[in-house]
């Protein structure tokens, strides 16, 4: 019950008026970015990130989560009322969810999709208070060795795993890890790749890089991209679900949070993983498995709580062992370093009521997302009819005023436009983006705990597996890495590709 | 994204220039190790070891392109726009080469304008001008009130000095 009174504390730093006006802000900004096509929670806490610099350290953080599930509760709307994902975690939403727009049935998909996400929020974020200090009491118990195989464990997952080539997504990481590189090695102080410049002597900035990937790289694909968008379906009637929509989600929404969980909190991939299983497992288990594709409400209902309840798991990870498994996790990360915090089992006790004001802030922040999404959805749906050249002329705006307000050097903005550039390429030729920005911000630590397990074993490479922990998270990191190569050549990779995702 | 590329068969070129981009990355990474000084100690892994582990790692990454290359294992991208890309990289160059002189506003102004024009917003003055007052009420919010230390220029000083 040590947990259930360090919630209790949590919750009366969480009912503090700025930290419930962050929480607002978080999660009304994250609804909005979910609502709007090209734009994604990872980007947005990027853009965000330089602008929070001289703000309260809890307040920002909290607002980060928030916008990470306001993200996961908007991107539903988008797909199903356009048929285009408004992220990621919510491309199998648009399966179902559109069918039952076309059909005028667009009112209880929206309802199914946010009580979902609302059971699935609420549950997720309390097994995360309940498991995180579990979590911590074992990562105390973690050497360097064993962190470095989970490191090697999550490179692998977010790379390799899931989409449609190990090898395009390999090469992505590898783009990562090779930009981490440069700057200062932080444990001789060798100044590494900087050829004498000395904006590189402090690394190649998270935001930036990121701000590149997913705001320039994305607006320049849109942009040579000339097909007319599809129309949007106008929500008929009320959006009241029927008692039988209500037998039917309820179920579902649990299934959809009981496999949405363990997926984001283990280091296997994020929400758009656990959506797609979901759907999968509603597909098998669906009592008229043929209104499957012409709009099955469980289709929307049990994704929908997956999604969200995949992005309460990734903080398990995140906060006990300071390991993203997304990118926006890894970019929250980045956030947590620019306050001079370092997520893993010791902020638990540094910092244990900021950590526990942002878990117990979650549950308010999907209290408030529930409401904002069901009676003002109208609200959201004319963020919609935003004509494009004005969303991306703001977004590209807000992209370089990122950059420029941490440094305002013709460096960085030249750094912004290449890696722009680089992100525009990747995209034409179907590599992932997530990969470089988990393999830039993992990279040093998973270097730094690599050569200390090395320094303790006197330079020995056999240390690495010695322990049963870190030899098992290395063999199922080969395992990860090999089977799905197997699946791809007997040609099942179908399956595979339309797990991938890249935005959150 | 990968629904957008139709699997069409034809001299891969795009793959061999990935490949010949990933190998100068290794390059870049083994010439800089090799400059740095060795210091292990007891770990026996400097700082130059990881660095040559991820560049072997690219360069064995560049081999397996060039292969995929050869298959013709690479997605075929949808048939590109190359003015909108124009309009943005020009509105991006040009807020570089301008933000010291010009400060923010106008430089970003004319970024914004110039990104709404290659999403087909005419005509270029209109944007700008929209550009214009978005850029100043980011300034003023941004710089004024979060303290974010924006770039200013003439204009700006003629406009926050008092």
């Amino acid at each position: 019950m040590e947990s259930f009174s360090l919630l209790m504390q949590g919750v009366s730093t969480a009912l503090d008026p700025m930290i419930m006006l962050y929480a607002l802000i978080g999660v009304t900004l994250g609804t909005a970015v979910g609502v709007l096509p090209g734009i994604g929670p990872a980007l947005t806490v990027a853009l965000l990130l330089p602008v929070t610099y001289g703000l309260d350290p809890a307040g920002s953080l909290i607002m980060f989560a928030g916008i990470y599930y306001g993200g996961m509760y908007g991107g539903s709307t988008t797909s199903i009322l356009l048929n285009t994902p408004g992220e990621s975690a919510s491309i199998v939403t648009a399966i179902e969810g559109n069918q039952m727009a076309r059909k005028g049935r667009g009112g209880p998909a929206l309802a199914t999709a946010a009580i979902g996400s609302f059971v699935a929020g609420l549950i997720a974020t309390l097994l995360l208070a309940f498991l995180a200090p579990q979590v911590v009491k074992l990562a105390l118990t973690l050497g360097p060795r064993e962190y470095f195989a989970l490191m090697v464990l999550a490179f692998v997952t977010v790379s390799a795993t899931f989409g449609d080539s190990a090898l395009r997504g390999l090469t992505s990481l590898f783009i990562g890890l090779a930009l981490a590189c440069v700057g200062i090695d932080g444990l001789t102080g060798a100044a590494r790749l900087t050829y004498g410049v000395p904006q590189l002597m402090d690394g190649i900035e998270t935001t930036t890089l990121a701000v590149a990937l997913f705001a320039i790289g994305e607006a320049l694909a849109v942009a040579a991209l000339m097909d007319p968008p599809d129309g949007m379906h106008r929500v008929k009637g009320s959006v009241r679900m029927t008692r039988e929509d209500w037998r039917r989600s309820w179920k579902a929404w649990l299934r959809g949070t009981f496999i949405g969980f363990p997926i984001g909190s283990m280091p296997a991939g994020g929400a758009d993983v656990a959506s797609f299983l979901s759907y999968a497992a509603e597909r098998k288990l669906a009592k008229h498995p043929e209104e499957f594709g012409h709009g099955a409400i469980e289709g929307v209902a049990g994704p929908e709580a997956a999604n969200n309840a995949a992005a309460a798991g990734t903080l398990v990870p995140l906060l006990t062992l300071g390991l993203p498994t997304t990118a926006t996790a890894a970019i929250m990360l980045a956030g947590f370093q620019q306050f001079g915090l370092q997520p893993g089992p010791l902020l638990f006790v540094m910092n244990a009521e900021l950590v526990w004001g942002l878990i117990a802030s979650l549950l308010i922040a999907n209290v408030m997302l529930v409401v904002l999404n069901l009676p003002l959805i109208g609200l959201w749906i004319r963020l919609l009819s935003i004509p494009r050249p004005w969303l991306y002329g703001g977004i590209l705006l807000f992209a370089t005023l990122g950059t420029i307000g941490v440094n305002p050097s013709p460096v960085e903005l030249g750094m912004l436009i290449l890696f722009g550039v680089m992100g525009y390429g990747m995209r034409l030729y179907g590599y992932p983006v997530a990969p470089v920005v988990v393999g830039l911000i993992l990279g040093p630590m998973a270097e730094q705990q690599l050569r200390r397990a090395l320094a303790i074993a006197q330079g020995d490479w056999w240390t690495l597996a010695s322990t049963p922990v870190s030899a098992v998270l290395l063999g199922v990191s080969a395992v990860f890495l090999v089977v799905p190569m197997l699946m791809r050549l007997r040609g099942r990779g179908a399956v595979l590709s339309q797990v991938a995702g890249d935005a959150d | 994204m990968s629904e957008g590329f139709p699997p069409e068969r034809r001299p891969r070129w795009a793959a061999f220039v990935i490949a010949a981009g990933l190998a100068g990355l290794a390059a870049m990474i083994l010439v800089d190790a090799a400059g740095l000084k060795q210091d292990g100690g007891y770990a026996g892994v400097g700082p130059a070891d990881v660095p040559r582990l991820i560049a072997y790692g690219l360069l064995l990454l560049a081999v397996m392109t060039v292969v995929a290359g050869l298959k013709g294992d690479l997605p075929r991208p949808p048939r590109q726009a190359p003015a909108p890309v124009l309009w943005i990289m020009g509105g991006l160059i040009g807020q570089l080469a301008l933000l010291h002189v010009a400060g923010f506003v106008i430089s970003g102004a004319l970024l914004f304008g110039m990104t709404a024009r290659g999403f087909g917003q005419r005509p270029l003055w209109k944007a700008v001008a929209v550009g214009f007052v978005l850029a100043l009420v980011i300034y003023g919010v941004f710089d004024r009130l979060l303290r974010l230390n924006l770039p200013g220029g003439p204009l700006e000083l003629l406009i926050f000095r008092g």
